[in-house]
């Protein structure tokens, strides 16, 4: 039984199931999926709701499979590198295998969400930088770059998923993809922060934009020490799908 | 403004006196927010203002309950680095106390702008309750950090779905994923490289989906209680 998929549907088609079915044990069956709590919960949870479950909106699928691709690049990506790269991943590797687990489950989470509508696994190349399975450091910039524009894509997206529940677990995913590119950024021995737009080796798009300052107000104006690289560290911005994708095209990603 | 009080020497005074930014100066800037009329369009058209609720200090409802319970998780994290920064553990190295300085730094523009946009509607200053810290502790202070990380994560997480008005979704976003780097950060201080408890440690990301935590409102409000000396009512903000 598909819990995931079941609430996704359930509570696309019915807009008070979020308050009907409990956000706290809803977010039990999916962290801990545990039997016997599922069991007894289960049944007197979808009692109440409805029996009909439809899939997500069109606009929904679409946000979810632009999601399932850049998990698709990152997982394959920490995949081929833990199995083929050359280089020797020393005390880091744990870091890597760490994040690839999750990569592994978004991939798994976001197809189980899409069911029969989730987008095929792309055929992904890495030619742009050729050595980026032999050169510890290529492997390090190409990591982080993925990880930050990955928190810049779902940031993005969230407006789409407006009052959806689906917003809720890309938030979370969002979160987990930031915690991946801090990690990156302190084993490069850079700041876990991005600092104006400053790309630090990685594709000047990735980081285009995140100079601004602006939040309703310019924050600069409102303490003393709130300089250019202080605002901008604070402050993640997003990207738009079509950024994006730009960004990803030489990785086979369309 | 408690938390500029001097009457309780463990948590007060935690911003002004000897960091850069003065009371003085936090004081003004108080007052610069209190005129703003600025405020997201609807904190305009909606009456949640926030009320004495038996004693409490009551977040709010809505959008501005939710920026509320956003600003006083800054509150906290900025009271918790202004201590950190003034009295470090011993030997700490230079570069944790700076990472220290910046995390603060940066919470004091989370803390400001919300602070900002709520106006009138904002709550008012906390008293920390840092009792059960120990800032002596290096391992204390970094586990302390990172819970207020981890919160501050779960709790944007939680009440994304609950926001109304487009630019606060968009600007929690902006901020989640900072707090998130902070998380980090501080984890990875406290246990470096660790899957177990590191920066994305099974101890908090759901090892089958990979997902961080998401709160609703009371939840966030339950974990932050022991370290406010306000009681804190989420009353009228989403319990489902």
């Amino acid at each position: 039984m598909n819990i995931f998929q079941l609430f996704s549907d359930i509570e696309s088609v019915d807009a008070d199931a979020p308050e009907k079915l409990s956000f706290y044990s809803r977010r039990f069956f999916l962290r801990k999926g545990s039997k016997a709590a599922t069991a007894v919960a289960l049944p007197m949870a979808l009692a109440s709701i409805s029996q009909e479950a439809f899939a997500q909106s069109t606009e929904v699928q679409e946000v979810l499979n632009f999601a399932l691709k850049l998990e698709y690049l990152e997982e394959d990506f920490y995949k081929k590198a833990l199995a083929e790269a050359t280089f020797d991943f020393g005390a880091d590797r744990p870091v890597f295998e760490q994040i690839h687990k999750h990569e592994a489950s978004h991939v798994k989470l976001l197809q189980t969400a899409l069911g029969a509508a989730a987008a095929p696994k792309p055929a992904l190349k890495y030619d742009a930088f050729p050595d980026v399975f032999t050169n510890y450091q290529t492997f390090l910039i190409v990591a982080q770059a993925f990880e930050d524009t990955g928190v810049r894509a779902y940031k993005g997206q969230a407006p789409k998923l407006y009052k959806l529940p689906e917003l809720t677990t890309a938030l979370q995913i969002h979160a987990v993809e930031a915690r991946h590119a801090a990690e990156v950024r302190r084993l490069r021995e850079g700041r876990v922060w991005v600092t104006k737009n400053e790309s630090d080796g990685a594709p000047a798009a990735v980081y285009a934009g995140e100079e601004n300052t602006v939040q309703k107000v310019d924050v600069r104006t409102l303490g003393p020490g709130f300089s250019d690289i202080v605002v901008t560290e604070a402050f993640d911005e997003p990207l738009t799908k079509e950024a994006v994708l730009e960004i990803v095209k030489p990785f086979g990603v369309a | 403004m408690s938390i500029f009080s001097s009457d309780t020497p463990t948590s007060g005074d935690l911003i002004g006196s000897k960091s850069s930014v003065g009371r003085r100066t936090f004081l003004r800037f108080a007052g610069i927010s209190s005129v703003s009329a600025m405020a997201l369009t609807t904190l305009a058209c909606e009456d949640h203002r926030p009320a004495p609720l038996n004693g409490a200090v009551d977040l709010g409802a809505g959008d501005v309950g939710i920026m509320n319970l956003a600003y006083s998780q800054e509150q906290l994290e900025v009271a918790f680095y202004s201590q950190v920064v003034q009295t470090p553990y011993a030997n700490i190295s230079s570069e944790e106390l700076a990472f220290f300085t910046d995390l603060r730094d940066r919470e004091r523009t989370h803390l400001e702008l919300f602070k900002y946009l709520l106006g009138d509607k904002a709550i008012p200053m906390l008293t920390p309750n840092f009792s059960s810290v120990d800032f002596s502790s290096r391992e204390s202070v970094l586990k302390t950090g990172h819970t207020f990380e981890d919160l501050g994560v779960a709790a944007l997480n939680g009440a994304g779905r609950f926001v109304t008005d487009m630019e606060l979704l968009a600007l929690s976003g902006k901020i989640v994923s900072v707090e998130a780097r902070h998380a980090a950060l501080l984890r990875d201080l406290l246990h470096p490289k660790s899957q177990a408890m590191g920066f994305a440690g099974d101890d908090i990301i759901t090892t089958d989906t990979g997902l961080d935590r998401a709160f609703l409102p009371p939840q966030v409000v339950m974990m932050a209680q022991p370290f406010i000396q306000q009681k804190i009512s989420a009353e009228r903000l989403p319990k489902a």
